[in-house]
């Protein structure tokens, strides 16, 4: 047991492949890992309550290059209220200040853990998409077994199924570099050093748009990861994110299906 | 079920936690070295922006078709008080533009002499603070051109630019700007706005245009530029209207 909690996650495919890991206490997260993800616990947070107050201050979207209460707005975000909002009454300049500040924090925490996991391989060992895990059977399997909230067990719980691959290269790779693109566009000094992101974009209203949706979806993958962390038990995903240390979910008693396989072939 | 009750207590703890955390985060918004940690930010951002633009880096400029339907006023619409009431009537013929402070030659032009000296034209984006931008074509003198003729001193590190629109807490809109954004190319105290002569609402006869900023340092109705060495006497010491008012940036480059 020792030895198998001293082990990295991605270190336990190459030893004994026969020995079973269910119930042991394994190493699944990396320090720099951990550190990231509760610095982005507070940092993201406080970047998405500022932002709803920003949004407060003028909740009409446009795509092109300017858009002012005059043009044609293709969404109007709600009033958020104040328990949604930093601060929890009207205040944008205070607001800005939250935003301008948490900023540099996750722009450079983000650049630090890209370098950091680069050079411990966690992203080529734990986050690279293979040919066979993109098949589409493989594919759907995984969707049929996250929509039963059947979770994996023993080996197959150490590493990332499809799903989260694909949702995580989403929010680091794709989501939060676009929000801090786009957030740095959106910048008349910034645009002054360099547009071209801004030409990209369509505008700065695009950029602006882009922003509020990227935002929208970092929300949404809140959402999503606590209700999984709840449901995969919050104990033990919480604690690995803690201590980096993650008990490997026993397989599941056999009995059960069984049964089930022998009354489908009643019925 | 001793997973349920741990998940429900999970829960209320998180709602507990979420509670706390708003009313923390207004405490420490109200915690003036909380606030003032905030706000080295901004000054972070100044420094970052001003070691990566070039002195002289031009904010985008537009073709004419790129330009809004219309132009959004915004602040001060039509200033109160006698005095402007006068001017508008009289065609703003006796208008001043008055250059001082730590300047060798103190000017007081006329809106015929603003208009005579050489002007620029650009097609920017207007960009406000709130979120919103709109792009039009403003015309005026580079406000180096007056600079020069004023003669700026040595000590002078900022211009001030005091301007006409009384407001609501009894003093006058006012903003200031750094020697580099005053002498930068697209820095003009504009007099018109898509080949038109400035309507009220958009800050008749004379508002300034400082294009790698946001929308509040656009100071409108401009009666009198100053050069200072510090901003610290000024109004609030914030430099702005809104810097005092509302505890904005001051350097709002972004």
């Amino acid at each position: 047991m020792i030895e198998k909690a001293e082990m990295m996650t991605s270190d336990v495919e190459e030893i004994d492949k026969g020995a079973s890991l269910a119930g042991a206490l394994v190493y699944r997260h990396r320090l720099p890992t951990r550190l990231w993800h509760w610095t982005n616990a507070v940092t993201i947070i406080v970047m998405l309550m500022s932002g709803l107050m920003i949004s407060n201050a003028h909740p009409h979207l446009y795509w092109g290059e300017y858009g002012a209460n005059l043009d044609h707005a293709w969404f109007h975000p709600p009033h958020f209220p104040g328990w949604a909002t930093i601060p929890s009454t009207y205040n944008l300049a205070l607001a800005r200040h939250w935003h301008l500040f948490f900023a540099w924090i996750f722009a450079f925490g983000l650049l630090a853990f890209m370098l950091v996991s680069l050079v411990n391989r966690h992203i080529q060992r734990d986050l690279t998409l293979t040919r066979a895990e993109l098949a589409p059977a493989h594919l759907w399997q995984d969707i049929k077994d996250h929509a039963r909230l059947k979770f994996p067990t023993g080996r197959e719980a150490l590493r990332f199924n499809i799903l989260q691959k694909i949702t995580y290269i989403g929010v680091v790779f794709v989501v939060l570099p676009l929000l801090i693109v786009t957030g740095l566009s959106l910048s008349p000094g910034f645009n002054a050093v360099m547009h071209w992101p801004l030409d990209l974009m369509g505008g700065r209203s695009s950029a602006r748009s882009i922003h509020f949706i990227c935002a929208g979806l970092i929300a949404a993958f809140i959402v999503l990861h606590l209700t999984l962390v709840l449901l995969a038990g919050p104990y033990n995903e919480i604690r690995s994110m803690i201590t980096g240390r993650f008990r490997v979910p026993p397989d599941p008693v056999e009995m059960p299906q069984r049964s089930l396989e022998l009354s489908e072939e009643m019925s | 079920m001793s997973g349920l009750v741990t998940r429900r207590e999970l829960v209320s703890g998180l709602a507990i936690g979420a509670g706390g955390l708003l009313s923390g985060c207004d405490r420490l918004g109200e915690n003036p070295g909380f606030r003032a940690l905030l706000k080295s930010g901004e000054h972070g951002n100044y420094a970052v922006q001003r070691l990566l633009q070039d002195r002289t880096a031009l904010a985008e400029e537009f073709a004419p078709s790129q330009r809004s339907p219309v132009f959004r006023a915004n602040g001060t619409r039509m200033p109160g008080g006698d005095d402007y009431a006068r001017h508008l009537a009289a065609g703003f013929a006796d208008w001043r533009l008055v250059v001082d402070g730590a300047v060798a030659r103190p000017q007081s032009l006329t809106m015929g002499e603003v208009k005579g000296m050489p002007a620029r034209h650009q097609i920017t984006r207007h960009d406000c603070v709130e979120g919103w931008s709109a792009i039009a074509k403003w015309t005026g003198v580079p406000l180096k051109l007056l600079l020069d003729r004023a003669g700026v001193s040595r000590e002078a590190r900022f211009v001030v630019l005091h301007c006409a629109d009384p407001q609501s807490n009894g003093t006058m809109y006012y903003e200031s700007i750094d020697l580099l954004d005053a002498y930068h190319p697209q820095t003009i105290l504009a007099w018109a706005i898509n080949d038109l002569l400035l309507p009220v609402q958009n800050g008749a006869p004379l508002r300034l245009r400082v294009e790698r900023q946001l929308g509040y340092k656009q100071a409108k109705y401009v009666q009198r530029i100053e050069a200072v060495t510090s901003l610290a006497g000024i109004y609030g010491g914030g430099g702005g209207y809104w810097e005092d008012a509302a505890g904005y940036e001051w350097y709002a480059g972004l």
